[in-house]
This record gives C-alpha cells, structure tokens and sequence, in this order.
C-alpha cells in the first residue's frame, strides 16, 4: 500500500494506482499547485492550519484562501505555502522522533501553579 | 477561555454561542436602528430613484455571478464569486431598503402582500421597465473571461461613484457607501488580477480576454452620463456626478488592460442613459424571471 498517495490538506482525496478514480478531464485542476493555508484567528494567536487549496500562483492562492477559509470573519492574517514545499517528519520515523520524550515528564510544566489571570496557557 | 478555542468557537460566541453562525431567513430588518429622516432640500422621490439606481445594479451584477455557480472553472473561484455576489446583494438590499424608507415602491406593491418587506417588494415584484440597472450590469456574462472584464468595470465605476457618496448629505447613503467602498475594492482586485493573468495568459486566455473587452466596451456608453434626477441630486449633494467619474475609471481600466498586454479598446461616445430609465434589452427579463419566479410563485415563502 506504501504506494497509495493523497492529496488534500489531511490526505482526504485519494490518488493512487490502487484507487479507483474517474477519469480526469483533459485539463485537470492538478495542473494547479496544491497549497496549505494557514490563518491567524486574533492577535496575540498563532497561525493555526484550517485546510488546502489550489491556485495558479502564490498571490491568487493568499486571494482564495481569503475567500474559501475567512469569510466568515475567523481571520486577521493568512499564510499560504506550497504543499510540495513542506519538508515533514515520516510516519516510519514516529518512534525514533517521538518516542524517547515520552517518560520525561520533568519537560511538562506541570509543576507550577498558573495564576487564574494567564490567558492562553 | 481555554487555549483550545478555535477560530469557529470564538465566531459562535460571538453570536451568542448557541453553535449557529449561519442564518437562512429570519434576517433583522436593513436599517433598524439608522435614522432614516431625509435631510432639508432633498427630494425623497429623487433620492429614492437614485437608490433604486445604486440597488439594481448590485443586484443584477450579483444575479449574473451567481449564475457561475456551480459551473465557475475551478472550485476556488466558485466560492470566491459567490462572496462577491452576496456583497453585491447586501449592498441592493440596503439600497432598496433606503428607496422604500422614502416611500419609492413603484409598482411592486400592486402585487406584493404587506408582509413582504419593502426591499424585497422591489427586488421581486417589478417588472424590467422598473429597473433602473445599467446595460453594463444586465448584459450577459459570455465567458470566463469577459465575465471578469464585466467585473473589472462594473467594480471600478461602482468603486468610484461609492467613494464619492461617503461624503453624501444624505447620511444612511454615506453609511452605506463607506461600507461598499471595502466591498468594491476587493471585487475589483479580484476582476483585475484574473484580467492581468488571462491577458498576459496562453494564446487562447489572450485571445478570449481580448475578445471580451471588446464586448463589454462598448456598454460603458452611458456611464459617464447622469440622469436628470442625479443631475438635481448632484446639486443638492446627495449624489455623485458619474461624469466626474470618468478620469479615475478611464485611468484604472487602461492601466490594467495596458499590464495585461490587451489592447484597450475604442471608448464609446457618451450616450444618453438607457438602463438608468428603464430601457433595458431581453436579457434583463430572461435575468428577472429567473431572480423573481420563486418569490412570486411562494409569496413571503420562508425557509
């Protein structure tokens, strides 16, 4: 199956050998970069990951994001980057990357009292 | 207030967090809560027409986008012609509602029942010589391509007659005006970065952006030239001159043309108005039918 592939922000369409698929059109919106969005709820917040979507170029895909993922006001900044530009961590790595922090709880902040006026911890 | 709030919870309470953020019916009234006294020396019937001026043409540009729907070329433009279709719509039904404030209703009460609001009355219930749209608006959208060339200048004249009115001494105008002006802005930056990369496309984009400048030019004849009721209404600082207009439009529509490697064609000698009184072509009522025959067929229908 190691050659079954995806795309879509969360590998949602499937497009791999194995997967039955219609036939594409003669032009296929595959000719469009994929692109990951990422939007920044309020100030102070970090841009947070909502989905993907495809464009012909850099400036359009920061203008469909804008209508696909913001218009219902969730939004003061938008981030936009190629799908194919993001270097990630393999599946296959999960126990060598993740693994070793597991039982080293002193790195958990779970010591200390938060004062009940510290927002956003 | 905990760190997992997400932008779709900070939405909902902020509407109440009853876990709704979309409405169907039901919406508050337009103007509830805007005074809408009509200042001394102005002529509510010409207000109220000059209204009607403004809504139609929203609201027929934004029938024509809506038309795209579920057939616009890529999934991502779809959505994104179908937002400004509703700002359009927002803008007709806050320009409709201001024309009935002022008691300019037309016809559309011989049929409309009293329950059904007066911007809906005037959306729904006149015919296609009621409809003070322009040809730019009410003509067909051809394809892709002209149909951004069509939004190119329909946004920019818009744009620039809104952010005249900001200064209207008609204030519920001016509020609305100011609101648009964001509105129009992106719509316009939308139209003209497709008209950039269509142009300055492949062969073929060239070719059909070309082709629907050429088709759309010629229907800005008539939007350089004010009606007698904006004429009156521009003395009395209500309206804006669409004369004065002209430099800015002129100015944007050839810059961009010009970057997008088309040719821009001939200008149009200035015509008297159509549209703007009522003389409209058969596309108008092929729109209308299709705009109207619900709300006729179900009156006050809620959903």
């Amino acid at each position: 199956m190691s050659d079954v592939t995806a795309e879509g922000g969360h590998g949602a369409v499937p497009t791999g050998p194995q997967v039955p698929v219609e036939d594409q059109p003669a032009v296929s919106r595959r000719d469009w970069p994929l692109y990951e969005v990422f939007v920044r709820g309020k100030r102070g917040l970090n841009h947070v990951h909502v989905g993907s979507l495809h464009a012909p170029d850099d400036e359009m895909a920061v203008h469909a994001a804008r209508d696909l993922y913001t218009r219902r006001n969730e939004g003061v900044s938008i981030w936009v980057v190629r799908a194919a530009d993001i270097t990630a961590s393999s599946p296959d790595e999960k126990d060598p990357m993740f693994a070793p922090s597991g039982d080293k709880v002193y790195r958990h902040p779970t010591f200390y009292e938060i004062p009940e006026n510290v927002p956003h911890m | 207030m905990g760190h997992e709030e997400t932008v779709y919870e900070a939405l909902d309470s902020a509407h109440g967090g009853e876990g709704q953020w979309a409405f169907g019916t039901g919406f508050d009234e337009p103007l509830a809560g805007v005074d809408t006294t009509v200042p001394d020396g102005i002529d509510p019937a010409d207000l109220g027409a000059y209204c009607l001026m403004l809504g139609d043409d929203a609201l027929v540009l934004a029938q024509r986008l809506t038309q795209w729907v579920t057939a616009a070329p890529e999934l991502e433009e779809e959505v994104a012609v179908a937002n400004i279709a509703l700002d359009l719509l927002g803008q007709a039904r806050l320009l409709l509602a201001r024309a009935g404030s002022v008691g300019v209703l037309g016809r559309s009460r011989d049929t409309a029942t009293a329950s059904i609001p007066d911007e809906d009355a005037l959306a729904y219930f006149r015919d296609a010589d009621e409809f003070r749209c322009t040809g730019l608006v009410a003509a067909p959208n051809g394809d892709f391509g002209q149909t951004m060339v069509r939004l190119l200048a329909a946004a920019t004249t818009r744009l620039a007659v809104f952010a005249r009115l900001r200064d209207s001494r008609d204030p519920v105008l001016a509020a609305i005006a100011a609101k648009g002006v964001a509105e129009l802005t992106y719509h316009r930056d939308h139209a003209a970065r497709w008209v950039l990369r269509l142009g300055d496309g492949t062969p073929e984009s060239h070719r059909r952006a070309q082709a629907g400048a050429d088709a759309v030019w010629p229907l800005l004849a008539d939007a350089f030239t004010a009606t007698d009721v904006e004429q009156r209404l521009v003395g009395a600082g209500v309206a804006a001159d669409p004369a004065g207009t002209r430099e800015e439009v002129v100015g944007v529509l050839t810059q961009v043309l010009d970057r997008a490697t088309l040719r821009v064609p001939a200008w149009p000698a200035d015509a008297p108005p159509r549209g703007r009184l009522g003389l409209h072509g058969a596309e108008l009522a092929v729109l209308l039918a299709e705009l109207q025959g619900l709300a006729r067929e179900h009156p006050a229908a809620t959903w």
